[in-house]
């Protein structure tokens, strides 16, 4: 991703309570246009809310939020032409005809055009884009699950929005519906030209899906960057396990290779089973959400290796 | 195209798809039950003498239930705005541009044609079925016409009032049953002269009585006006009422409904959606 292209979302600040619960605590954030962010984090993170209010849907406690250079909380119709929202369809229009309802939906953006970008999609293409061509004349109702999750996303593309939200796009998928869900979103990425935003506290779907992650937890943006940087920066610890005199050992060290180096040095062939696991972007997030549940007012990235194995999956026998 | 004509065009064409959907499907036979179960009732009081005016009762009650039918529209309108909250169907509308106000349209257009869909099953077999009304005349039209119209106006911005106030579908279930109260007491069945006072006070606040006495005033003859509260067809109070209520629905209901549809987001939807599988669950 190129540095220079131009800011979509501005988001600084951003707070949002709920009577007394506050639910986001200075959020802060800047996506620019062509990125793929997955906004990461457990249940109740504040996931929603935060796209609510990006999506214009949901006022905001505080903060300065611009998306395309608009406040959404004040986004008229020209704005709302130019962002698209992937909803999860539930039983609505199921009488409509996939072309029918995607040619009526498609009506209102047709005033919208400018002169680099044609609204709305032509229909036809936008359904054999999501691979709706067979069922183009069928009922939304008659739509399996996965077919209906692909209806959704080009009910969300067919303005040709330039920014897409996604939340919590595959809850309640079965895994054939996921892995169509996922291969259409890396195509639409592929594009480069929607800027994609989504939800997810599905860690592996955020590694497949997205360039950057960002986790939230807490109510604040804890974690921000590429699959690889996260696991390097925040964690940045890899786990050394063995056996010595038949006792199971194991440390998470930032210098892997210098420890066991030290280690053969002091102990030489009495250790056994030798074993380094890098750090994975699951031990980042789970050690992330682990010590903001234990510790909510710990800035990120401040220690490593006692919590670890403390609290590690293999401990100890 | 302007956005506004956009918004005009879709919100027509949504509002007749889903107006052909709703009587291609086996919803039909619930749109004719009303209507039918109206007419057998007609067809059985169709020689009962009402009192001695030498008119027969059948002959009163089906200009009036042309009025009760009218005021329908504000009852379906409940129905869908609380239902189609709850399955998403507004919020699809919202997340377009100007999709509220082609929604909201469509509506009112899938009910109007409803509404005349019932008015047309129960006047073709209903017209030869009693005797006694004055078809034929073009003022009986005229006034038919205006008493419809004002009072698809004052019935559904009622509807789409209480249809956004309202918060679930059960609650709406609820409000049918004051609705056929209300109805049981505005003269559509027997002449409101019947009723005690304060109840007759009641109906003349509602529009059904209203439409139900504009309806006879256009299909009956002059001289049942007799029947009636002060001896007369009273169109300027008829006029008054269903206007007021019009007026009034034409300005507060915008308001209410994009009040409503301004709180509606996906996680609204989604926890509607999880209360109503927990309690069919």
């Amino acid at each position: 991703m190129t540095t220079d292209a131009p800011v979509v979302l501005d988001v600084d600040g951003l707070r949002m309570r709920y009577g007394d619960k506050e639910v986001l605590k200075d959020v802060a954030f800047r996506i620019r246009r062509g990125e793929v962010v997955a906004l990461l984090g457990p249940n109740g993170a504040g996931k929603t809310t935060t796209i609510e209010i990006l999506e214009g849907f949901r006022m905001r406690s505080d903060g300065r939020v611009a998306v395309l250079g608009t406040d959404p909380a004040h986004g008229d119709e020209r704005w709302r032409a130019r962002v698209g929202i992937v909803l999860q369809s539930w039983r609505d229009h199921g009488k409509w005809r996939v072309r029918q309802l995607l040619a009526h939906l498609g009506y209102y953006y047709s005033p919208y055009g400018t002169g680099e970008t044609t609204r709305p999609w032509d229909v036809d293409e936008l359904i054999g884009l999501v691979g709706l061509q067979e069922h183009a004349e069928k009922p939304v109702r008659m739509l399996s699950g996965g077919q209906r999750r692909r209806l959704d996303v080009a009910i969300g593309l067919v303005g040709r929005p330039e920014v897409l939200f996604l939340d919590e796009p595959t809850a309640g998928f079965d895994p054939v519906a996921r892995r169509e869900f996922h291969a259409l979103m890396l195509e639409l990425a592929a594009t480069g030209t929607t800027t994609i935003v989504l939800t997810t506290h599905d860690l592996y779907e955020a590694d497949k899906l997205a360039g950057r992650i960002m986790i939230l937890n807490g109510g604040r943006i804890v974690a921000d960057g590429t699959a690889e940087e996260l696991a390097q920066q925040i964690v940045g610890q890899d786990e050394v396990h063995w056996t010595l005199d038949g006792q199971p050992y194991i440390r998470s060290v930032p210098d892997s290779t210098g420890f066991v180096y030290d280690l053969f040095q002091r102990h030489g062939r009495d250790v056994r089973n030798l074993e380094v696991r890098r750090s994975s972007l699951e031990d980042t997030y789970l050690s992330l959400v682990r010590r903001a549940e234990s510790e909510p007012e710990t800035p990120p990235g401040s220690d490593g290796t006692e919590e670890r194995t403390r609290t590690g999956r293999e401990a100890l026998k | 195209m302007n956005s506004t004509a956009v918004a005009l065009r879709a919100g027509l064409a949504r509002g007749m798809i889903e107006f052909r959907q709703s009587v291609t499907g086996p919803e039909l036979l619930g749109h004719l039950l009303w209507p039918v179960a109206t007419l057998v009732a007609v067809f059985f009081l169709r020689h009962r003498q009402f009192q001695h005016t030498g008119f027969k009762l059948g002959t009163l009650i089906m200009p009036s239930v042309l009025g009760m039918f009218t005021c329908f529209g504000a009852v379906l309108l409940i129905q869908q705005l609380t239902a189609e909250r709850e399955d998403g169907t507004l919020l699809r509308a919202k997340a377009v541009p100007n999709g509220i106000r082609g929604y909201f349209l469509g509506k009112l257009v899938t009910t109007s044609a409803t509404i005349v869909g019932y008015l047309v099953i129960l006047m073709v077999p209903g017209l030869f079925m009693v005797t006694g009304l004055e078809a034929g005349r073009a003022g009986s039209w005229a006034t038919f016409a205006w008493v419809l119209l004002l009072g698809l106006v004052a019935t559904q911005s009622i509807g789409a009032m209480l249809g956004s106030l309202i918060a679930s579908p059960r609650g709406a279930g609820y409000l049918s049953i004051l609705v056929m109260g209300l109805i049981s007491i505005s003269g559509i069945f027997y002449p409101i002269t019947a009723l005690p006072g304060w109840l007759q006070a009641t109906a003349q606040v509602f529009p059904i009585y209203w439409l139900g006495l504009g309806m006879r005033s256009a299909l009956l003859p002059h001289s049942m006006a007799a029947v009636e509260l002060g001896h007369s067809w009273r169109h300027l109070e008829t006029l008054g009422v269903l206007g007021a209520w019009a007026l009034v629905g034409v300005i507060v209901a915008p308001i209410v409904l994009s009040r409503m549809a301004r709180k509606e987001s996906g996680s609204r939807v989604a926890e509607r959606r999880a209360k109503l599988l927990q309690r069919v669950g």
